[in-house]
């Protein structure tokens, strides 16, 4: 399922909204998490998980191929942890 | 940040009423979860994919008593996140 694809499923629930209303609210709680990741705080959604960023401190790298040393600088990674709720509806 | 932050940044922006609002954020992440529980991927452009992952079973051992146990299969939900969000938060602000 794609983005459109739950814009519509949402959309066939909800009595108060035109799709495009729906479309508009999807994107903003989109880009709010995003938002939020940029600053670095973290998200927690009851039910569904926490999103957070991991950061991975600088180190020394070696090119495979030649053997080569090289840098590889401080990197940041968004990071989800499924929440117990969803995870266990997704095995059950 | 929470659901509430979410349903008040919504209002913020668009000011349809706050209760209304919060129905729909709900209604979006019960409707991925439905989703990912019926075995499918949703895919967030701009954001990330969430995805459903069969696991095989497998020998494991209990790490504080070393007793030999298996792993039953089962189903993970990983999420992968976008490049433009992978982006995003390495950059400086």
């Amino acid at each position: 399922m794609t983005k459109s694809g739950l814009i519509e499923k949402v959309s066939e629930k909800v009595k108060n909204f035109t799709k495009r209303d729906v479309e508009i609210i999807v994107d903003t709680i989109f880009d709010s998490m995003t938002n939020s990741l940029v600053k670095g705080d973290k998200i927690e959604i009851r039910g569904l998980g926490s999103f957070k960023v991991k950061e991975h401190k600088a180190r020394k790298g070696r090119n495979p191929k030649t053997g080569e040393s090289i840098d590889i600088p401080t990197k940041k990674t968004p990071f989800f942890k499924v929440g117990k709720e969803f995870k266990e509806r997704v095995n059950g | 940040m929470t659901k509430a932050d979410i349903v008040e940044h919504i209002f913020e922006k668009v000011g349809f009423s706050k209760k209304d609002v919060t129905e729909v954020v709900e209604l979006v992440f019960e409707t991925i979860k439905e989703t990912a529980e019926g075995g499918d991927n949703v895919k967030i452009s701009g954001f990330g994919n969430f995805m459903v992952r069969q696991k095989r079973a497998r020998r494991g051992r209990n790490p504080q008593t070393g007793a030999d146990l298996t792993i039953t299969a089962r189903k993970v939900l990983t999420f992968k996140p976008s490049q433009l969000l992978k982006e995003a938060v390495n950059t400086k602000k």
